[in-house]
């Protein structure tokens, strides 16, 4: 039983994770493309329509990606969660559904005619379109937070006779106050990566002496727009759900920040790995009472350690947990210096001559995709041993008829799937780069 | 209100069968109505631009049925586990066909993915069929609403079936007859010259195969499945649907035959609505039999959602579905007419 539980997690940990690749750049991406359209339409500079073409192919192979690697994800709900989706499909269910009918119509249809429909519709019917995947990208990326939210933290919803959660108030489960946070958290994250890849890609185009014009206004726009974004995702997002978790979760917490003991004035652990024998932190390196300050804004204040909770009730992979949370913070840390150094250096008009500065802005492109994933290991490990957070625990959830043979087999299947498109869309992508933004390009003809 | 959501989604899938079915057809036939590189170009014009929307009927179906009817998404999906992984990388390969094919002009390159195209399509319209053929044959339900089907056994229908027994094979085959009939009279409607020709050739033959297939499904299933007999002389109104899918079947050939392209494939989609509601008729008020065990079957009330959600569901569904009406009319508005080689899309 126990190898069948890992094999149905890790199949949704391996194919949910390989999933978001994907839409953390395009939910981040669509809110760039439209701000170029506005300023496209209400300056008329070509250059940002220029821009905007350029990246909305590369927003189209990325959809593409994220559309073919989600619909395992709707399936995989029934496929290998069958007693979960039994039980609680009467409230998540609704979430589910709804993200179906209002946004993957809505992203699917404008999509299109972002992609080709730029001379049929005129300037400001493209404005619209552009204004619609935006809004169909970001209803979607609410209506899945909303659904992990209700796991994470679960309203609105009674028990019935057989044992089943039920809906008892639709306005709890859609405005539930961590879904509130968690969204603009999420969201904040997938505009760093959006920012942070358009920043990239401008500061690799200036560095190579090519398609300088249009990478410095990547980086005019990417740099700014990325810093603020990663600012906001400290406080007071993070902040908030750090907050949220102290007193929902509060057994996560101390797993999160590797606090072993309850104490007066914990510490804030920067570096030490926690270990599991001793049930200490290995080599610690710490800032005194950070952590009590953090959480309830008062130096001394208590905070409980791990060993306060029972030991059923730990998220089983404190390790992990901790190393996921500390990467989160630690690369957000560096997105916010990098990003700061790089936009007072614009707004000193120095940034384009800064060679040093643009080289941190190249190699930062993969670092917010590795932040992004580590942020939602936070979010999936410390829900556990729950998978509805005190109320249904994810050994009770996986489908228990369909045998760790089958799980692994469709593992491996999908492992090996994502490896052949991950090699087609490396390709790809490599080839939209190469090509770079072309002056007054049209769009090329559809599946042809 | 059960009743009110069973019809919903069954108008969802069937939604999608008529949708996603024209460019499934179209990947079945392509290889043989276009021969060049312009005119698979052609072909894969016709469904580029909205292939993808129509694909979102399946998820959006996938997703009311889970609110809906969670225990029967539950248990038919992790009963069902195998075939519906392959399904996925079925789809994952057609969809990389199309939107990879054009990226390396290559004389290895696209005939690859035309194949990879072709296969894919016609494998996914046969096991929508098979699906179809396991949700009214049955399944072996246990106490707790679970079964777990092997891909075959001894291709009988019996106590023991596997999700390919020769009935669900027979379903299969009908499927993907009726979506080559309606792919063939899809492009024949979107293309001219050479290649309407060929469509037009291929829908008359697949025509015939269709009237075959539709009396031998409906002669076993009104043997194997009781229940669809019974449905209907309780209630002999429900003699409209397979009316529908009669006088589709008969105009779609009258109209081909007129060379009123336009008529002919819309008697198409009436055959396909006419069958899948007749289908849904039949079953209702069971949503997955059990083939062992009657008082083990899940129907529309054993496996809903509570009411409460139910109710709140439709005050966002209809206007959700409004929405939805509104882009495809806007859509196929902007798409009407023969497709050109040279276009850029929309």
């Amino acid at each position: 039983m126990d190898s069948a539980l890992t094999l149905h997690r890790l199949h949704f940990a391996f194919t949910v994770t390989y999933h978001y690749l994907f839409p953390q750049l395009t939910m981040g991406l669509a809110l760039v493309i439209f701000l170029w359209k506005t300023l496209a339409l209400r300056t008329g500079d070509e250059r940002y329509n220029r821009a905007a073409r350029f990246w909305t192919r590369l927003f189209a192979i990325n959809f593409a990606m994220g559309v073919v690697s989600g619909i395992p994800m709707e399936f995989q709900f029934g496929t290998n969660w069958a007693r979960f989706s039994e039980a609680a499909g009467g409230v998540i269910g609704q979430t589910l559904a709804m993200e179906g009918v209002f946004s993957f119509f809505l992203e699917s249809t404008f999509l299109g005619f972002l992609l080709f429909g730029e001379r049929r519709l005129g300037p400001k019917g493209h404005w619209f379109a552009a204004l619609c995947v935006f809004v169909g990208s970001w209803l979607s990326g609410y209506l899945i937070v909303a659904t992990n939210a209700w796991m994470q933290h679960p309203v609105g919803y009674a028990l019935d006779a057989a044992g089943r959660f039920q809906l008892t108030s639709f306005w709890a489960l859609v405005l539930n106050r961590w879904a509130l946070w968690q969204y603009v958290h999420t969201m904040l994250g997938a505009v760093a990566t959006g920012t942070i890849v358009v920043g990239a890609i401008g500061a690799a185009y200036v560095l190579l002496g090519r398609h300088v014009e249009d990478g410095r206004l990547f980086l005019r726009t990417g740099v700014p727009v990325g810093f603020l974004a990663v600012v906001l995702l400290a406080m007071p997002t993070g902040d908030a759900q750090g907050k949220l978790i102290a007193a929902n979760q509060p057994v996560t917490l101390a797993a999160m920040e590797g606090l072993f003991d309850t104490v007066d004035g914990a510490p804030l652990a920067i570096v030490g790995q926690p270990d599991m024998e001793r049930l200490a932190l290995d080599n610690p390196l710490v800032v005194p009472r950070m952590l009590s300050f953090l959480t309830y804004r008062r130096w001394s204040a208590e905070v409980k350690g791990l060993k306060d909770f029972p030991r059923e009730n730990w998220p089983q992979n404190v390790p992990l947990l901790y190393y996921s949370y500390h990467i989160m913070v630690g690369l957000g840390t560096i997105f916010i210096a990098v990003l700061g150094v790089a936009s007072l250096l614009l707004w000193r008009r120095r940034l384009f001559e800064s060679r040093w500065v643009l080289w941190a802005l190249a190699l930062l492109l993969p670092f917010p995709y590795i932040s992004n994933t580590a942020g939602w290991m936070t979010a999936e490990f410390g829900r556990q041993p729950w998978l509805v957070y005190g109320l249904m625990r994810t050994s009770e959830g996986f489908s228990a008829n369909v045998s760790a043979g089958n799980a692994m087999f469709t593992l491996l299947g999908f492992m090996g799937m994502y490896t052949v498109l991950s090699i087609l869309f490396l390709l790809l992508v490599y080839r939209e780069l190469e090509h770079g933004p072309r002056p007054g390009d049209a769009s090329p003809s559809h599946a042809g | 209100m059960e009743t009110l959501w069973f019809a919903l989604v069954a108008g969802m899938l069937a939604m999608y069968v008529v949708f996603d079915g024209f460019d499934l057809g179209t990947g079945i036939v392509h290889l043989y109505v276009a021969r060049s590189e312009d005119e698979r170009r052609r072909v894969l014009q016709t469904i580029g631009p909205v292939w993808d929307g129509n694909e979102v009927w399946l998820l959006a179906a996938g997703g009311t049925l889970y609110f809906a009817f969670p225990v029967l998404y539950a248990s038919s999906f992790s009963g069902f586990y195998l075939p519906l992984m392959m399904v996925l990388w079925l789809f994952m390969l057609r969809g990389v066909a199309i939107e990879f094919r054009h990226h390396f002009d290559n004389a290895v390159w696209k005939p690859f993915w035309d194949v990879i195209f072709a296969v894919s399509s016609a494998l996914l319209a046969i096991f929508f069929g098979a699906a179809l053929g396991n949700v009214v044959r049955g399944v072996p339900l246990d106490a707790a609403a679970r079964f777990f089907l092997p891909l075959w056994t001894d291709f009988l229908p019996g106590a023991s079936p596997g999700i390919l027994d020769w009935y669900t094979v027979l379903v299969g085959v009908a499927a993907f007859l009726a979506l080559t009939l309606h792919g063939a009279l899809w492009v024949s409607l979107k293309t001219d010259g050479a290649v309407q020709a060929r469509a037009r050739r291929a829908a008359r033959g697949a025509w015939w195969g269709v009237v075959l297939a539709t009396v031998a499904v409906t002669l076993v299933t009104f043997r194997l499945q009781p229940q669809v007999p019974a449905r209907l002389s309780a209630a002999p109104w429900g003699v409209v649907f397979p009316a529908l899918a009669v006088a589709g079947l008969v105009l779609a050939w009258v109209f081909e035959r007129k060379g009123q392209e336009r008529g002919a494939f819309l008697a198409s989609c009436a055959y396909l609505l006419g069958m899948l509601t007749s289908v849904a008729f039949g079953v209702y008020p069971y949503m997955l039999p059990s083939n062992v065990d009657p008082a083990r079957s899940l129907d529309i009330h054993n496996a809903a959602a509570g009411a409460y959600g139910l109710g709140v569901g439709l005050v966002w569904f209809v206007p959700g579905m409004l929405l939805v009406t509104a882009y495809f009319v806007f859509i196929y508005r902007r798409l009407a007419g023969k497709t050109t080689v040279d276009e850029q899309g929309y």
